[in-house]
């Protein structure tokens, strides 16, 4: 048990490549085994996660970081297995191993060929991501950041739709085209840390000690923000994502929306803010990202009004959605970071959930043209409910999750300037808009088409598919406090280093943290404090 | 130079190369008692034999139990140093695998003669020489040796009118290309009164700047050799040769005769031209740039497989010139890019190629990229080993080929070069985009014939070793990184 709790991370990133290790011994042939054998490694991956829930908060109370695991890997460049975790990265965690096994448990049926290959992919994408969500190293985080590039192109590229190669390839270039650029901005600290202080060091809490100059700061916070940015995707780099969105299968664009994005936003809360503050801190930086993201929420909405594939449009609605995220982001202040991880959270519930019915509907239809369904609730009541209440939750009704996320996020903007909040709030207008206009001619109506006619409710595997997100849509609507707990410190610890000023207008922290000092080990106040009140408080 | 011209221990600092010889000689005569066709693959026996002696001898070197290292003989032309070892060792290896890919392919070309072997032998010793030499006349003999069996091997097929072709173009214009060394050697030695490399950099360091004589001199010698390395402007003969030569040809020339020649050009870059290294470095930027285009771009519209990585290799070149530019700066981390960039590059390339060469059945050329289509139905675990070799040499992590690149890029960081490290990342990107359409092949086609693969145990061993090495450079590169380290360390004891 000790064993367990020291190596906890270690185990939830290893147990999918367990997995994969014992799937290549079964044979393909054995349909069934495979199947159900990949349903098991992705649940025991989210088994072995779960004790995280219960050890989170008495875990060392007054460390930023926990549950750290640290070895030397490549001791002549400086490279650890250094693995830690925050609130942040813990919810985001958390996140993949529920939908990495929900998604893969929706493949059951919609899946019948390759299948081996098809749980590979999985497996190893799953560590993949985990692994960047973890990493305190550089070196190691590159890694695994570009390692989850190859499955989801297999994914996309063997198990996808019609256009299939076109949107792997697309997919798998642009975000590599980022990523490399990125890399070339940590050789940039990494070598400067060298140059000033005559250690190499990939370790990223060490490198956010270091005062780097401001001409520097600027340069790197680019190369980060473009692997970044295509990530999320922000607006002039998101062009990728509707393709890959609408070939892959169903299962990899939960995966896609629900968790690959979310390495974007994570980059730049993680890594830009803290490592960079001043450039991410600059006017000129600030204002650049929150046009972008302001263009990115009205575009993706106007633009998932005029599409005609279901897919398609909820494609574009996460480019909006993700635009509220870096608005948020770069408020830099606690209400807009808090916000924004939670909403990243949401929007993967919410998001996720969306894909997975477009997935049910288009097993059973092959088709997902909006014009070809309508009237859906009467034959199948079962699955308008679920996706009544998925709708909501994405257009962020109040007793949903969406509204929490969103509602601070605007909190935060409106700190800043209630110019931001404006234009975020006509996003969630149209928003509102073509989500429900999606619904209104999908499942209302009469269900006039003999093919709509004989279609069969869902069954229970694909309900147990989509429960679980329903569930935590609720649970983040109707008491978000533990949320938004997990979050508090962390997010106080990067406002701290990004935004001192924020902080000085409250005169308890200002004396006990001079401005621009390094992140402290760990924020004066315990866990409650009045360095943040807890945001959901204001509902 | 030297009053003792001849010592013992001299003798001792070359038994890898009289060993090879001497297998390389026995061989000939083995192969006139073997009257079986059958019982060629003794040839290749005998040749792992001599390779796995020479390569036992180069360890102990390494180790410094036989002789005080850094040791230099024959008068101080010829020098045993890490550096020498290291691409030594590389060479032999890289020699080994070739021979244990040839067998089953020579076979089925029905061209299984011992002189094969003896060729591949004789010209792993030029190449030896090629790491070791110092002197610009040992230097020279060195490369004919290993560029005159390399002729000889590129058109082996003699029924095969490509094979004869390449030959001829690869044999003019190779010959070309040692002119223009020759030149730019024999105004070194005016200019210097020597052929020793220590001597010309001194006397180098004395004329004054920007001198059109040694400028002259400079220039032609790097023609020459970027030439070896197949570097743009000065390759034009390699897809013609890849494509034409006998893939196991092919793999043996994209390997190691590169890193032979890439220890040559740094044997003389960085020892004899050292006191020049603001003008070759800003040539090699050109050339780099220009390579690294060339190579990149053409790449992606190829269709026949070994025209494809003849242009990979080109590209690939462009970002071991990257390194030499750092190296210019006088930056270590450079030279070691270079070392293990050619370390792992190696075996990438050879393990691709040892798929390929399956791909060569009775009937069946095998060397389109279409040849490979369905090759995940058709042989899974062969597709999969695949993969990992082009994610290796597209560079993404955690494969060796990463390993590799990040040495570049990080070399260009601390040289300050920029805008040639953004512009080295992205044409990774373009790399990766024609690597990956052997990819689309592999795992997202039908297969377009069902003739059995060519399999042999000699495939099987070579791929075990290409793979192994491909994947523990790129988990564990600890001990490749100090072993690199250590082989630049004498230019950077100065």
């Amino acid at each position: 048990m000790q064993f367990f709790h020291n190596h906890i991370l270690s185990i939830i990133l290893f147990t999918p490549l367990l997995g994969l290790v014992v799937l290549l011994f079964i044979p393909g042939e054995k349909k069934d085994a495979v199947r159900w054998w990949g349903n098991i490694a992705m649940f025991a991956g989210f088994l072995v996660s779960l004790p995280l829930v219960f050890w989170f908060n008495s875990e060392a109370p007054d460390q930023q970081f926990k549950f750290i695991e640290r070895t030397d890997w490549i001791p002549s460049i400086g490279a650890q297995y250094f693995l830690g975790i925050d609130g942040i990265s813990f919810l985001l965690i958390m996140l993949t191993t529920v939908l990495g096994f929900l998604s893969v448990l929706s493949s059951w049926t919609a899946i019948q060929e390759r299948m081996k290959e098809y749980y590979a992919m999985f497996l190893l994408l799953q560590a993949g991501m985990l692994g960047v969500f973890m990493s305190l190293d550089f070196f190691l985080f590159y890694v695994f950041w570009e390692v989850m590039l190859v499955p989801m192109y297999f994914i996309i590229g063997v198990w996808g739709g019609p256009r299939k190669l076109y949107a792997a390839i697309k997919f798998f270039l642009y975000t590599l085209a980022g990523s490399v650029l990125m890399l070339l901005g940590i050789l940039t600290l990494y070598f400067r840390y060298h140059t000033d202080t005559g250690i190499y060091t990939f370790n990223v809490l060490t490198l956010m000690q270091h005062g780097w100059p401001a001409n520097l700061q600027f340069w790197v916070f680019w190369a980060f923000m473009v692997g970044f940015a295509i990530k999320v995707p922000m607006f002039p780099f998101h062009t990728w994502l509707p393709d890959a969105h609408v070939e892959a299968p169903t299962a990899g664009s939960v995966i896609l929306a629900g968790v690959l994005l979310k390495m974007g936003t994570y980059g730049f809360v993680r890594f830009s803010l803290p490592l960079l503050p001043q450039a991410s801190a600059s006017p000129a930086i600030v204002k650049v990202m929150v046009t972008l993201s302001i263009i990115a929420i009205i575009y993706g909405a106007l633009v998932s009004m005029m599409q005609r594939d279901m897919k398609k449009l909820i494609a574009y609605s996460s480019v909006s959605h993700l635009g509220f995220c870096t608005l948020g982001i770069f408020a830099l202040n606690p209400h807009g970071l808090s916000g924004s991880v939670l909403q990243q959270i949401n929007h993967g519930i919410s998001t996720g959930a969306l894909f997975l019915i477009v997935g049910l509907i288009y097993e059973r239809r092959h088709t997902r043209e909006i014009k070809e369904l309508s009237g859906l609730s009467n034959v199948m009541p079962v699955y308008a409910t679920l996706f009544m209440i998925v709708m909501l939750s994405s257009i962020g009704l109040p007793l949903l999750n969406g509204f929490i996320g969103e509602f601070t996020i605007l909190q935060g903007a409106f700190e800043v300037t209630w110019h931001w909040a404006a234009w975020a709030v006509v996003g969630i207008v149209l928003g509102a808009a073509y989500m429900l206009w999606l619904y209104q001619r999908t499942m209302f109506g009469t269900c006039d088409n003999p093919k709509n006619q004989i279609l069969k409710d869902l069954n229970l595997r694909e309900i147990v598919t989509l429960v679980p997100l329903v569930i935590w849509a609720f649970w983040i609507g109707l008491y978000p406090k533990p949320f938004f707990h997990v979050l508090e410190k962390p997010v106080a610890a990067i406002v701290q280093r990004v935004n001192p000023s924020f902080y000085a207008a409250a005169p308890a922290v200002s004396a006990a943290i001079p401005a621009g000092t390094p992140i402290p080990a760990a924020p004066a106040e315990p866990s409650s404090g009045p360095t943040n009140p807890a945001p959901g408080v204001a509902h | 130079m030297g009053t003792t011209f001849f010592q013992r221990a001299d003798y001792v600092a070359i038994t890898p190369e009289v060993v090879l010889a001497l297998f390389g000689l026995g061989i000939l005569l083995i192969d006139f008692l073997i009257e079986e066709k059958r019982d060629k693959y003794l040839n290749a026996v005998t040749a792992l034999i001599g390779l796995a002696m020479a390569f036992v001898q180069l360890l102990r070197f390494w180790r410094g139990t036989l002789l005080p290292m850094p040791y230099s003989g024959f008068g101080g032309t010829l020098v045993l140093d890490s550096f020498a070892i290291y691409f030594q060792s590389l060479i032999v290896v890289a020699t080994a695998v070739v021979v244990l890919i040839s067998a089953k392919y020579l076979e089925i070309e029905e061209a299984h003669f011992g002189e094969y072997y003896a060729l591949l032998l004789f010209s792993a010793v030029g190449m030896m020489f090629m790491a070791s030499g110092r002197d610009l006349i040992v230097l020279f003999i060195a490369l004919e040796l290993m560029a005159l069996c390399e002729y000889v091997l590129t058109g082996f097929l003699r029924g095969d009118r490509r094979s004869n072709e390449a030959a001829m173009k690869f044999f003019l214009l190779g010959a070309f290309s040692s002119g223009l060394l020759l030149y730019g050697m024999s105004l070194l030695y005016g200019l210097s009164g020597s052929t020793n490399l220590a001597v010309i950099a001194e006397r180098l360091a004395d004329r004054p700047a920007g001198d059109p004589l040694s400028w002259m001199a400079m220039t032609t010698l790097l023609a020459g050799l970027f030439f070896k390395v197949a570097a743009v402007p000065f390759h034009q003969w390699t897809p013609d040769a890849y494509e034409g030569a006998p893939t196991s040809i092919t793999a043996f020339i994209s390997v190691a005769p590169k890193a032979a020649s890439f220890a040559i050009l740094l044997r003389i870059l960085m020892a004899g031209l050292w006191p020049m290294r603001e003008d070759w470095k800003l040539l090699t930027i050109g050339v780099a740039v220009a390579t690294m285009t060339l190579g990149n771009l053409a790449a992606i519209t190829q269709t026949n497989i070994k025209r494809f990585f003849g242009y990979s290799t080109i590209s690939h070149v462009g970002y071991l010139l990257l390194g030499l530019i750092a190296a210019a700066d006088g930056n270590p981390e450079g030279l070691t890019a270079i070392a293990i960039y050619l370390l792992v590059y190696t075996f990438m390339n050879l393990g691709a190629f040892a798929v390929i060469i399956m791909m060569r059945r009775q009937n069946l050329i095998g060397d389109e990229i279409d040849d490979l289509s369905g090759l995940m139905t058709r042989a899974p675990g062969l597709a999969i080993l695949m993969l990992i070799f082009l994610l290796s040499l597209a560079g993404i992590p955690p494969t060796a080929g990463f390993i590799g690149k990040y040495f570049i890029f990080l070399s260009l960081i601390q040289t300050q070069h920029y805008v040639l490290a953004v512009v080295a990342v992205l044409y990774a990107v373009v790399a990766l985009y024609y690597y990956f359409r052997i990819v689309v092949a592999m795992f997202m086609k039908n297969p377009l014939d069902s003739v059995p693969l060519a399999t042999s145990t000699g495939l099987s061993v070579a791929l075990g070793v290409t793979l192994t090495l491909t994947l523990v450079v790129g988990v564990y590169p600890q001990p490749f990184i100090l072993f690199a380290r250590e082989a630049v360390r004498p230019f950077f004891s100065f």
